[in-house]
């Protein structure tokens, strides 16, 4: 049923927003709707001084689709194994930090942490290594903890659609699998070794876990690697491309930017907190309907300041390493958080915001087969 | 360039042949309209015979001929008119149309689905007349539709574009080509259509009851020609309150003072 998807030259993508003129930008905040041409335009650095009110309108359009409402979730990390080599991350195969995977009992203690700290969405995380945590463990892990949540989704390595299709079946909702730099050469450099360097099996995976019949799949960019306004546009071609072809799908988009790991790699771009909301005010306005999500990698203060403007989705009191929750060494992290904060200390200023924060938007009932 | 089943069209005007007070003045409407794409009613032809009015009075050359089940109460009766259709007409086109309530003639959503799946399954090219249902218009392009033809108003009616939000909704979902059929009375209405960002129309009663059929068909040519050269060069934005032609500098929204520069 579909054609397959491809960003074309990512240098061009750079070129033509940077081309932008400000009455573009204009018409692009002013327009009923917000075609990719707009999106280019609200990227740009003519935008730049219409932030404030590209913050307004995105404001208006989330409150107008999600209502008043924030939700939560937290990361469950089962094991930091990895066969890849990724410059910026710090699971790297040749990074010596000690390596876990959580036993069914461990995975379970977990879950009974976040679960009495009042999470009910809990999304799934693991280094890839098929071998060792591969769609059997997964299976056994999700058919071990849902009952005691609302909605499970996964972040681990690319699959098949038929393994997809299984893992759905045993009550995964959603699949996140990010691009981290829809620019081929930066991709290249970055992804040193493993299954990942393949730049286009991953970049026709979203498509794979959608055809499975995924009620969810979130894209996103590592920001820090290229030029983030080219990845933004990229973004919005992917997710507009994935809604034609998945019109029962809902979409999320995630933008980690580059935190601290272990192997000490420096980000190739900079990206501040501006473009960082520039990034999201953008995307908003393109499609209002997209779930935005703003991790703990961020730091607090930003975290509360961009409530209710973009993003629809925080996680909270994260922990990055397998078994993290259970114990106070996390020499096994992936990345450091910048939001140490509980989940109450946040719901607490979720509220104080005016937002109401919600931890259970699903029901594993809708999953029973 | 419109292109429907892997097939150009230079114009966006299809054209139906009813209601005309001559086969010869339909003719000469089509040839006005320079469209290359016009419906007949596979009730009002007779395709064995090769002396027959409207069929000689069509150019096969010039346009491509669109056989429509119209009379059709149910996916059965549609089915069986499209095969006899495509065995005396040699074509595979088909604009089907399943329309049980005589009065309104609006189509029913689920036999046109049903008798969309099976057709498309018989290698059939079918662009099914549908009721502006967005989620019936994403199903119908699921079965395998080479095109949807939501409708504007009920036939006839020369209402115009009363279907305005759905259709902006199928629109914007839609993979294949959006026709947007019946209810278009006036070249405004199509000119419309067309700004929205309709890929085609299709235009019968307006110009075949006009007072000049040929010049209206030439008026209906212009305003669709205009109202897709409009939806290309993108319409400003409507406001409710004046805006200045020169906006300036310094206006407000969010406070952002959060951010860390």
């Amino acid at each position: 049923m579909q054609s397959s998807f491809s960003i074309g030259d990512f240098s061009a993508l750079s070129r033509k927003i940077r081309a932008t003129t400000r009455a573009e930008v204009e018409t692009a905040l002013g327009g009923k709707t917000c075609t990719l041409d707009d999106l280019a335009a609200l990227l740009s650095p003519a935008a730049e001084e219409f932030l404030p009110m590209m913050a307004a309108r995105s404001r208006e359009l989330t409150a107008l689709r999600f209502g008043k409402t924030t939700q939560i979730f937290a990361p469950l990390y089962l094991s930091n194994f990895c066969i890849n080599r990724c410059a910026y991350c710090g699971f790297a195969a040749d990074n010596r930090i000690p390596r876990r995977k959580l036993t069914i009992d461990e995975a379970r203690q977990e879950a009974d942490i976040l679960k009495k700290r009042g999470f009910d969405h809990v999304l799934l995380v693991t280094g890839e290594a098929p071998a060792k945590a591969g769609v059997d463990y997964l299976e056994e892990v999700v058919l071990c903890l849902r009952d005691q949540f609302a909605a499970l989704s996964i972040e681990v390595q690319p699959m098949e659609e038929h393994e997809y299709a299984r893992l759905f079946r045993a009550g995964v909702t959603a699949v996140a699998v990010y691009q981290e730099t829809y620019d081929r050469t930066i991709y290249d450099q970055v992804h040193l070794a493993g299954k990942k360097m393949d730049y286009d099996y991953r970049l026709a995976t979203p498509a794979r876990a959608a055809a499975a019949g995924m009620r969810e799949i979130g894209i996103g960019s590592l920001l820090g690697l290229a030029d983030w306004r080219a990845e933004g546009l990229a973004l919005g071609t992917h997710l507009s491309w994935l809604r034609k072809q998945f019109w029962q799908t809902n979409f999320t988009v995630s933008f980690p930017r580059l935190r601290p790991a272990a192997g000490a790699f420096e980000p190739l771009v900079q990206v501040s907190e501006k473009n960082l909301s520039q990034l999201m005010f953008a995307l908003r306005i393109f499609d209002p309907d997209v779930g935005l999500i703003l991790s703990t990698r961020e730091e607090a203060r930003f975290r509360d300041g961009m409530l209710g403007l973009a993003p629809t989705r925080y996680s909270a009191g994260s922990c990055t390493d397998p078994g993290g929750y259970s114990s106070d060494n996390h020499e096994g992290e992936q990345f450091s958080v910048g939001d140490h904060r509980t989940i109450d200390e946040v719901c607490q200023v979720i509220v104080n915001k005016g937002l109401d924060p919600v931890c259970k938007d699903w029901d594993r009932e809708f999953q029973m087969h | 360039m419109l292109t429907i089943a892997e097939t150009d069209f230079t114009s966006r005007l299809f054209v139906g042949t009813g209601k005309f007070s001559s086969a010869a003045v339909m003719e000469r409407a089509i040839t006005a309209s320079e469209s290359e794409m016009v419906t007949v009613a596979l009730r009002r032809v007779d395709l064995e015979n090769p002396d027959d009015d409207i069929m000689t009075h069509l150019d096969r050359e010039k346009v491509r001929f669109l056989p429509n089940t119209s009379g059709a109460r149910n996916a059965e009766e549609a089915i069986r008119l499209a095969r006899l259709a495509r065995a005396a007409a040699g074509t595979r086109w088909l604009k089907l149309e399943v329309t049980p309530d005589p009065r309104t003639l609006l189509p029913d959503p689920v036999d046109t689905l049903k008798a969309t799946e099976q057709l498309v399954k018989e290698d059939f090219i079918v662009l099914p007349y549908m009721n502006a249902d967005p989620i019936l218009a994403l199903r119908l392009q699921d079965a395998g539709a080479a095109a949807v033809m939501p409708l504007g108003a009920p036939i006839g009616t020369n209402m115009g574009i009363q279907t305005a939000l759905q259709i902006a909704i199928i629109i914007e979902q839609a993979r294949v080509p959006v026709v947007v059929d019946a209810g278009i009375g006036a070249p405004s209405h199509a000119a419309r259509a067309m700004e929205m960002g309709a890929d085609a129309v299709l235009v019968n009663t307006a110009i075949a009851v006009a007072g000049d059929p040929v010049r209206m068909a030439t008026a209906f040519k212009q305003a669709v020609q205009g109202g897709r050269t409009a939806f290309e060069a993108r319409l400003g934005t409507r406001s409710s309150s004046a805006r200045a032609s020169s906006p300036q500098r310094g206006q407000i929204g969010e406070p952002l003072d959060f951010i860390e520069e």
